[in-house]
C-alpha cells in the first residue's frame, strides 16, 4: 500500500458507505478506515424499511449489513451519530459536528439521498411523514393500523410498496399521483397501469392525474385539497415524492456537483484524494454512455464494491446495467436498464399473465427489461441488454424460444 | 439415522437434469436439483428475504435468487457473493425407486 492511502475516512454510513468499509478490509487494504454516519444504527439495507420492516415482519437487525461488531472486529473505526459539516482539501481533512477534525489521505463520500419534502400550505404538519431511514420506517409503522386513513402522495415505488405496507396492515389507504399512470419515472405506462391495477385490487384508493394543493388539519383529521376542488381526508400522510442527493458538503468545499456529486466510472470525483459512490453520485456509466444518477440497492452495493477496490489500487470501472426491484403484495417487479424513452416494447406474454417479462428495443437493440413474478428472465435480459447487439424480434417475443439460448447465440454473434 | 428419518418429497422423474423443484412440506419450503443426474436438496427459502429459489437461476452447481441475485453452492449451502451472507442448509438426499427422499432433520 502506497503512502498516500493509509487512510481512507468514508463520510456516510449507510449501505454504500458499510460496503466500502467492508469491501476495503476484504481487498486487503492495511491501513485506517475510518466511517462516519449520522444514523445511529449501523450500516443497513434500505430496500426492507418500506417493505418487511414496515409491515412489522422482521426486526430492525435484520436489515444490518453485518453485526455492530464487524466494524471493530476489522479495524473499522465507526462513529455512529456522528455528522461530517466540511471538507478542507487543502488540509485533507474533515471536520465534525461533535467538534474535532479527522485528517484522511483518501476521502470517499457515500452520503446518499433523502426524501425530497413537499411544498405546500399545511406541509409542515407533523403527520405529513417521509420514509427515507429506519426511524422514518418505525415511526411511519406506528401509525399503520387497522382502520386508520392514510394518503399516500406520489405513486413511485417508496409510495407504493408503503401502500401495500398499510394495508398489510389494514389500515385504508388512498393514493394520489399527479401523472397518469404510477412509476411513470421509471416504467412504460402500460406496466404503471398493471401496477394500478394490482392495487385498487387489493383494496387502495388510487386516483391518477390529481395534485394536492394544500393539506388542511380539520376536526383533528387531515384534509387534502385537490386541484380539481376534490379532497381526500386522512389521518396521516406520506409523501414518496422523490429523493434529492446530499451534495452540501461536496457543493461547499467546490468539488463538482451537477444533481449528484459527479464522478467518473472509477467513481472519481474532481479533487483526486475524493471519490464517492451510491445514491449521491451522478456517475458516468461506460454501458449506457452516459452519466446517471440511481437510488437503488444494486447501486450502492456494486458501486461502492467497485470504488473501494479502485481506492485500495484496483483498476476496474463499475460497469453494469441499471437494475431495480419492487415487491408489493404478492408481485416482484424487477426492471434492467434505464431508458430515457422506452420506444417498442415486445412482449414474452402480457399483462393477463401471471408471469410476463417485456423488452424496450431501440433499433433492434434490448435497452431494457421488465419482469413480473419472472425473476428467472432477468439474469439472461440483462446479459442480452449487456450485449448492446440486435435480437430478431420475432425470437425475442417467442415462448419457445429460451432467452438464456438466446443470450447465448448473440454472445457468440 | 433411523430410517423413518427419510420423508419422500417428490418423484425422481419430475426433476430432469438441470432444473430446480420447490416442493411444500408442512410448513417447510425445500428446492431439488438436478446436477447431472444427482439429486440435492436445499432450503428453498433464500436466507437473504423472501424468496423461493426454486424460482431463480441454475448455473452449474450453483443457484442465484430470483429476486435480489444471491447466490449459493448447492452442494454445500455456501452463500458465495452479496447480499447473501448466511449460508443455505443443505439435506442428505436418496432415491428409492422413483422416490426422492429427504431427511428434514
Amino acid at each position: 500500500m502506497n503512502e498516500t492511502t493509509r487512510h481512507i475516512v468514508i463520510v456516510g454510513a449507510g449501505h454504500a458507505g458499510g460496503v466500502a468499509a467492508a469491501t476495503l478490509r476484504q481487498t486487503g487494504f492495511a491501513g485506517a478506515i475510518t466511517l462516519i454516519g449520522s444514523e445511529a444504527h449501523p450500516p443497513h439495507e434500505r430496500p426492507p424499511l418500506s417493505k418487511e420492516l414496515l409491515a412489522g415482519a422482521i426486526p430492525v437487525e435484520k436489515t444490518y449489513l453485518r453485526p455492530a461488531a464487524f466494524y471493530s472486529d476489522n479495524n473499522i473505526d465507526f462513529h455512529p451519530g456522528e455528522t461530517a459539516t466540511a471538507i478542507d482539501r487543502t488540509a485533507q481533512r474533515i471536520t465534525l459536528a461533535s467538534g474535532g477534525a479527522i485528517p484522511y489521505d483518501n476521502l470517499l463520500l457515500t452520503t446518499g439521498a433523502r426524501a425530497r419534502r413537499l411544498s405546500l400550505p399545511g406541509a409542515d404538519h407533523k403527520r405529513v411523514l417521509y420514509l427515507r431511514d429506519i426511524t422514518d420506517s418505525l415511526a411511519l409503522r406506528e401509525h399503520l393500523n387497522t382502520g386508520v386513513r392514510v394518503a399516500v402522495i406520489g405513486a413511485g415505488f417508496i409510495g407504493l410498496e408503503a401502500a401495500a405496507a398499510a394495508r398489510k396492515r389494514g389500515a385504508t389507504v388512498t393514493v394520489l399521483e399527479v401523472q397518469r399512470e404510477p412509476l411513470q419515472r421509471v416504467c412504460p405506462p402500460e406496466i404503471g397501469e398493471f401496477m394500478a391495477a394490482l392495487h385498487r385490487r387489493n383494496g387502495v384508493d388510487l386516483r391518477t392525474a390529481i395534485s394536492i394543493t394544500a393539506i388542511v388539519e380539520a376536526d383533528g383529521a387531515l384534509a387534502l385539497r385537490t386541484a380539481d376542488g376534490s379532497a381526500v381526508t386522512a389521518d396521516i400522510v406520506l409523501a414518496g415524492i422523490g429523493a434529492q442527493p446530499n451534495v452540501e458538503l461536496a457543493q461547499a468545499a467546490g468539488l463538482a456537483v451537477d444533481n449528484g456529486v459527479v464522478t467518473d466510472e472509477f467513481g472519481r470525483t474532481s479533487d483526486p484524494h475524493i471519490f464517492a459512490a451510491g445514491d449521491v453520485t451522478r456517475h458516468f456509466n461506460p454501458l449506457l454512455g452516459r452519466k446517471v444518477r440511481l437510488e437503488a440497492w444494486q447501486n450502492a452495493q456494486n458501486q461502492a464494491i467497485a470504488v473501494a477496490k479502485i481506492m485500495a489500487g484496483g483498476n476496474q470501472p463499475y460497469a453494469e446495467v441499471p437494475w431495480f426491484w419492487s415487491d408489493q403484495y404478492d408481485v416482484n417487479l424487477q426492471i434492467a436498464g434505464a431508458p430515457e424513452h422506452w420506444g417498442q416494447l415486445i412482449w414474452r406474454g402480457g399483462p393477463n399473465d401471471k408471469t410476463f417479462t417485456v423488452f424496450a428495443v431501440h433499433d433492434g437493440v434490448p435497452i431494457a427489461a421488465i419482469t413480473m413474478n419472472n425473476g428467472r428472465d432477468m439474469r439472461p435480459a440483462r446479459e442480452l441488454i449487456t450485449r448492446r447487439r440486435p435480437v430478431d424480434p420475432t425470437r425475442l417475443a417467442d415462448f419457445a424460444v429460451k432467452l438464456q439460448d438466446l443470450a447465448k447465440e448473440v454472445g457468440r454473434g | 439415522m433411523a430410517d423413518d428419518n427419510w420423508v419422500t418429497v417428490a418423484k425422481r422423474s419430475a426433476i430432469n437434469p438441470g432444473d430446480v423443484l420447490g416442493v411444500t412440506i408442512g410448513e417447510r419450503e425445500f428446492a431439488l436439483y438436478n446436477l447431472d443426474g444427482e439429486i440435492h436438496a436445499t432450503d428453498n427459502l433464500c436466507t437473504h428475504a423472501y424468496a423461493l429459489l426454486s424460482q431463480g437461476w441454475l448455473d452449474g452447481e450453483v443457484i442465484e435468487c430470483p429476486l435480489h441475485g444471491g447466490r449459493f453452492d448447492i452442494k454445500t449451502g455456501k452463500a458465495l457473493c452479496p447480499p447473501v451472507t448466511e449460508d443455505l442448509k443443505t439435506y442428505k438426499v436418496r432415491v428409492v425407486g422413483d422416490d426422492v427422499q429427504i431427511q428434514p432433520g
